[in-house]
Order: structure tokens, then C-alpha cells, then sequence
């Protein structure tokens, strides 16, 4: 395992001179390449002298840390740093600089050519959506929270570090312009696919951002590290399922899809038959809704008994509405959500085509949350026993 | 009105005197600032990060200030005798607390995330200096070598005491002639044209500081 990880920490402590208890004690902790682990805690569990720790912003007092396997424990830090991009909360650019002086910073001080600098410069820019035409010769005091956020990340960038540190990088901004930043930067990940520490205090942004995540208790004792799926499915203890609060069932949602369910039929009726049939349908059924679908299948409304015994050609406009309708791909989150809108109590699931496929009712999703919740509970069992 | 009219007229005489004295009090006075800059920011860069040296420092050059000018300019005849050195070190003393009191002060103004950022992109405390305090540091640096000239071309009239140059030398003229025809014109020579150049100087160095300071960092 050692071998494959990008970061390893292996056993690192820090306790600060004049102080017995540790602020982070003994922590043994892998990241791989190109993922994002995010680490989450209460505040003062050390989740950020553990980031810190890791570019030896803060010295560790024992253990060792190892990049690709090599020990970086000792040497020059500052050489270190120069290899693992940095970003934090307040940002600190470099008020003095313009904003392509802020991103050289790194490209300049490792000797690259003008050219080179400058080529790098408006790449970046572009990549984290900044126009280099009309920002390159700003400064930081013109620009807006979420913007120099955008700067402190294409400086971190800089040099193209394969590591990346982010300590609560979009935890200053307001939350449609964070949404936003964690969604491009969801985007750029996907194609950079740097290995990434990234410490929150929030478990939503930790669920949103993380490939993996690590709750950490007290100092930074790891009380469970895993995908967000397994550890909304499976909290191993009374702290982690404390820490990830209420509604982590319904969040869990999230990460599984319609297409994962095997669909319910549902009773049904074409426009061009009589509503008679339709009246049939629902008695011989016992629901107390069919679907209208049109000639090629496809959904048009909820329809009772009282719709279909009023008058016959008005079928099209009578009934409920239906809303969006679910495909495969769509989360489970998304089909309770289509579903408690819904006037008859389940969420209509269509194809490509938009011809209808099936419904999704309350007992799918609580059998799919159970089916995840056994998955983890397994997963942890084998860990067990691959242990003992 | 007639006073005004003899003071310009006496002006007018002895103009290249007054221009003479006038350089050599400027010359006096851009040398110490000079000095005392390049001598304060060393010193305000090697306390700042140590509280009990820089509260040392802080209070000897506060203490210096407090010397009579008259008594620090004769102390240290002995050591390089008469003439513009000794003023010229009395001066540089004078000089040091605003410029080292600013460069700390500066310092410290400089955004702690800022510094952090510096350090983690892996810049070595000579760079987190040159490249980033200091430059921050700078407006606050030059504001007080601006408090700094002004204090000293006026403290500067004195070396004509002991035997210096500069504009004093009007002054005590003046002063010893009292009663006199032009005993009074030449007093306000050395006072007038000692403001002037407390003025024309602080101009110089605010633009100084105007053109070495990042656009960045202007309000």
C-alpha cells in the first residue's frame, strides 16, 4: 500500500513545545494519486496543523513523511514547498502584485524563461476562468472575494505541482459563489487530477468535494476514513454519525442512482383509449393513479377515477400535472425530491426517448438506502476479519 | 510693509550667500536622512521578530531624541572635532527613531496570511523579506523618513554652533548683531529658508515615495 500512495504520513505527532497533549498524535494516513481527500473534523481536532504539517509549515515533532516514497522529513523545506501547491482561507495574494505577478510567483522563482512565465500566466487564468485580457494587470484589491479565490488557486498552480494543499479555500466566500467555485473546481479536477488535502469544517462541502474523506476527532485521530457513500451509509461510531448530523440518510440519496433500481410498474392508459378502461385498470390494480402517456409512450398527466369518469376529451388537460420526469442517471436524492412534489406519491422514470419506463415509490428508496447501509456494514465486516 | 520690502531687498544682495548656505544645510540634512534610513530599516528588519531587542531599540532612539540639541551637537566635538561632523552625527541620532519606528511598525501591518502564503509557495525569510514585507512595509518606511527630514532640517540650523554649515549661520548672525541694520533680516533668512527647504525637501521625498510604491498598495 505504502508504495502506491502520493502522500504518506507514516506515524506523524506534534506537540507543541510546553504542552503533554499532543495536537496531533500518531497519525498514519495515505492519499493517492490524483484524489481528494478531504479532511473533516470539529474545530480544534488539528485537521489543519495535520494539512501543515504535511508542507512542514509546522515541523512535526515525530514520524515521517513521504512523498512518492521519498522521505521528506528532513532537507531544505522550503524545496519542499516549492513542489506542493498551497492554498488557504485568506488567500494572501500578494497585494503589492498584479495578478499575473501573483501567479508567476513560483514559474519566476524557479528560473523559467519570460516567455514561458507569461504563456503559463494566461493559461492559468483561463483555466480557472479569469479573462488574462482584462485581469492580468489588476491588482487584489480590485477584485471580489470568489475572484481572488479563482488567483489563489491559479498561483498554487503555478508550477504544476502534482500535490495540493487547500485549507478551507472557499470557506470566506458566500454561499452561491462557494457553490460555484467548488463546482469548477470539481470541473478542473477532473481534468488535472492532482492528489489534493483539502481540510473543511463542513461535511456537506466534504461530501460535495471529497473523493474520499477522513473524520477526524481529537487530535487528529482518524475515527473513519472512506468514500462519502460508505460513511453516509455506515457510520462506524457514535462521533462520526454525530458529526455527519441529521439527514445523512437523505444526503446518502446523493450517491445513488435511478438506474441502480430495478423500476415498480405502474398503471397506465393511452390517449386514444376509452376512459373506461382506464377505471378498469385502476380497480383491477388497486392505485389510486394511472399515467396518461401519448401515442408514443410517453408521460402527459396523473389521472383518479373522478378524472376519468368526468368528461372523456378533456383527459389531456384534467388530472395533475406530473413535473420533471427522472432518468437513469438521475440521483436518488433527485427522485424523492420529484416524488414527495408528486400528486400521486411516486416519481415517473422515462428513457432517452422520454417513453415511459417505470415509477419510483417510497419502498425503492428505502430498500436501495438499506441495500448501501448492508454493502458498508459487509465492507467493514471483511475489514474485520482481513484484520484479525 | 517697509520691513518686507528691506528683508527682499537684503534677500536680493547676498542671494548667492543665502543659495550657498541653503545647499550646504540640503546637503547636510540628504546625507543624514540618507543614512539613518539605510541604518534604521536594517535595524527595525533585525528586532522586529525579537520583542525584547526591539523594545530595547525602540527606547534608545526615543531616549536620544530627548537630548538637547545643543548639548548632543558639543558631544561629540571631542571625538571628531569641530565642523559639519559632529552635527552631522548629532543629526543621524535625531533622525533614527521616526524611520525605525515605522519600519517596525510596517512590519508588523504586513497581513500575517499574506507572509504564510509567501512561506508556502517556499520562499526562504531573505525572499519573504525582500519580496514581500518589506515592499509592504514601504509607504510606512517612507512616512517616516519624511517626519524624519523634516525634523532634521530644522534641528540642522544648530551645527553652525559648532562650526558646521547651513542656513543657522543666518541665525546666529543675525542674533549676535542684534540691533543692528539687517540684524533682523538675516534671523528670518536662516527661519525662512530653512521652512522652504523642510517643504521643498518633504516634496521630494513624497514623490519618492509616490514612484516606489506599488500601485497596489495606494488608497
Amino acid at each position: 500500500m505504502t508504495s502506491e500512495a502520493k502522500i504518506h504520513l507514516d506515524r506523524v505527532g506534534k506537540t507543541y513545545p510546553g504542552t503533554k497533549v499532543p495536537a496531533v498524535e500518531d497519525l498514519t494516513l495515505d492519499v493517492y494519486d490524483g484524489e481528494i481527500l478531504v479532511l473533516v473534523g470539529p474545530s480544534g481536532c488539528g485537521k489543519s496543523t495535520t494539512l501543515r504539517l504535511i508542507n512542514r509549515m509546522i515541523e512535526p515533532t515525530s514520524g515521517r513523511i513521504l512523498l512518492d516514497g521519498e522521505d521528506v522529513t528532513q532537507g531544505n523545506p522550503d524545496k519542499l514547498r516549492r513542489r506542493i501547491g498551497y492554498v488557504i482561507q485568506q488567500i494572501g495574494l500578494f497585494p503589492h502584485q498584479t495578478i499575473a505577478q501573483n501567479i508567476a510567483t513560483l514559474p519566476k522563482m524557479l528560473g523559467w524563461d519570460k516567455e514561458q512565465i507569461t504563456a503559463r500566466v494566461d493559461e492559468l487564468m483561463s483555466t480557472v476562468g479569469l479573462d488574462p485580457e482584462e485581469y492580468r494587470d489588476r491588482y487584489p484589491k480590485e477584485l471580489s472575494g470568489g475572484q481572488a479565490q479563482r488567483v489563489g488557486v491559479a498561483r498554487a498552480l503555478g508550477a504544476d505541482p502534482d500535490i495540493m494543499l487547500m485549507d478551507e479555500p472557499f470557506g470566506a466566500i458566500d454561499p452561491i459563489t462557494r457553490d460555484r467555485l467548488q463546482n469548477e473546481f470539481l470541473r478542473l479536477q477532473s481534468e488535472l487530477r492532482k492528489s489534493i488535502v483539502f481540510v473543511t469544517h463542513d461535511i456537506d462541502e466534504a461530501i460535495k468535494m471529497g473523493d474520499r474523506i477522513a473524520i477526524l476527532g481529537e487530535r487528529s485521530q482518524i475515527r473513519q476514513i472512506d468514500t462519502p457513500e460508505r460513511i453516509l451509509a455506515y457510520p462506524v461510531d457514535d462521533f462520526v454519525n454525530d458529526f455527519i448530523g441529521t439527514g445523512s440518510t437523505i444526503k446518502g440519496l446523493n450517491f445513488l442512482k435511478v438506474s441502480s433500481l430495478t423500476l415498480t410498474g405502474y398503471p397506465r392508459m393511452s390517449t386514444d383509449e376509452a376512459p373506461e378502461k382506464g377505471i378498469a385498470r385502476l380497480q383491477e390494480s388497486g392505485s389510486d393513479w394511472l399515467v396518461l402517456v401519448d401515442d408514443q409512450n410517453r408521460p402527459l398527466r396523473w389521472l383518479n377515477e373522478s378524472d376519468l369518469a368526468g368528461s372523456g376529451d378533456e383527459l389531456e388537460s384534467g388530472g395533475e400535472e406530473i413535473g420533471e420526469f427522472l432518468q437513469s442517471d438521475n440521483t436518488l436524492f433527485h427522485a424523492l425530491e420529484q416524488m414527495v412534489q408528486s400528486a400521486a406519491g411516486c416519481s415517473i422514470v422515462v428513457n432517452a426517448a422520454g417513453a415511459f419506463e417505470g415509477v419510483v415509490q417510497m419502498e425503492d428508496l428505502s430498500k436501495a438506502v438499506r441495500r448501501a447501509q448492508m454493502e458498508a456494514k459487509l465492507h467493514y465486516e471483511e475489514l474485520e476479519e482481513m484484520q484479525a | 510693509m517697509e520691513a518686507l520690502r528691506s528683508w527682499f531687498t537684503y534677500v536680493q544682495d547676498n542671494f548667492e550667500f543665502i543659495l550657498e548656505e541653503t545647499i550646504a544645510h540640503a546637503r547636510i540634512v540628504v546625507i543624514v536622512i540618507a543614512l539613518a534610513t539605510v541604518f534604521s530599516i536594517l535595524l527595525g528588519v533585525a528586532v522586529s521578530r525579537r520583542p525584547i531587542l526591539r523594545a530595547m531599540a525602540l527606547s534608545v532612539a526615543g531616549i536620544l531624541l530627548t537630548i538637547p540639541s545643543l548639548a548632543m551637537f558639543a558631544l561629540f566635538i571631542p571625538v571628531v572635532g569641530i565642523g559639519n561632523k559632529p552635527a552631522m552625527i548629532a543629526l543621524f541620532l535625531y533622525a533614527i527613531l521616526p524611520i525605525l519606528r515605522n519600519t517596525v511598525t510596517g512590519l508588523d501591518s504586513v497581513s500575517p496570511a499574506v507572509v504564510e502564503s509567501a512561506k508556502g509557495m517556499g520562499m526562504n525569510p531573505a525572499q519573504q523579506l525582500l519580496k514581500v514585507r518589506l515592499p509592504l512595509a514601504w509607504p510606512v518606511i517612507m512616512a517616516g523618513v519624511r517626519i524624519s527630514s523634516l525634523l532634521v532640517v530644522g534641528i540642522a540650523a544648530i551645527a553652525v554652533l559648532v562650526g558646521g554649515d547651513g542656513l543657522g549661520s543666518f541665525i546666529q548672525a543675525g542674533l549676535t548683531r542684534r540691533g543692528l541694520p539687517n540684524a533682523a533680516n538675516s534671523v528670518f533668512v536662516g527661519v525662512v529658508f530653512t521652512v522652504l527647504l523642510g517643504l521643498l525637501l518633504d516634496v521630494v521625498f513624497a514623490t519618492i515615495q509616490r514612484f516606489t510604491t506599488s500601485r497596489g498598495l495606494r488608497i
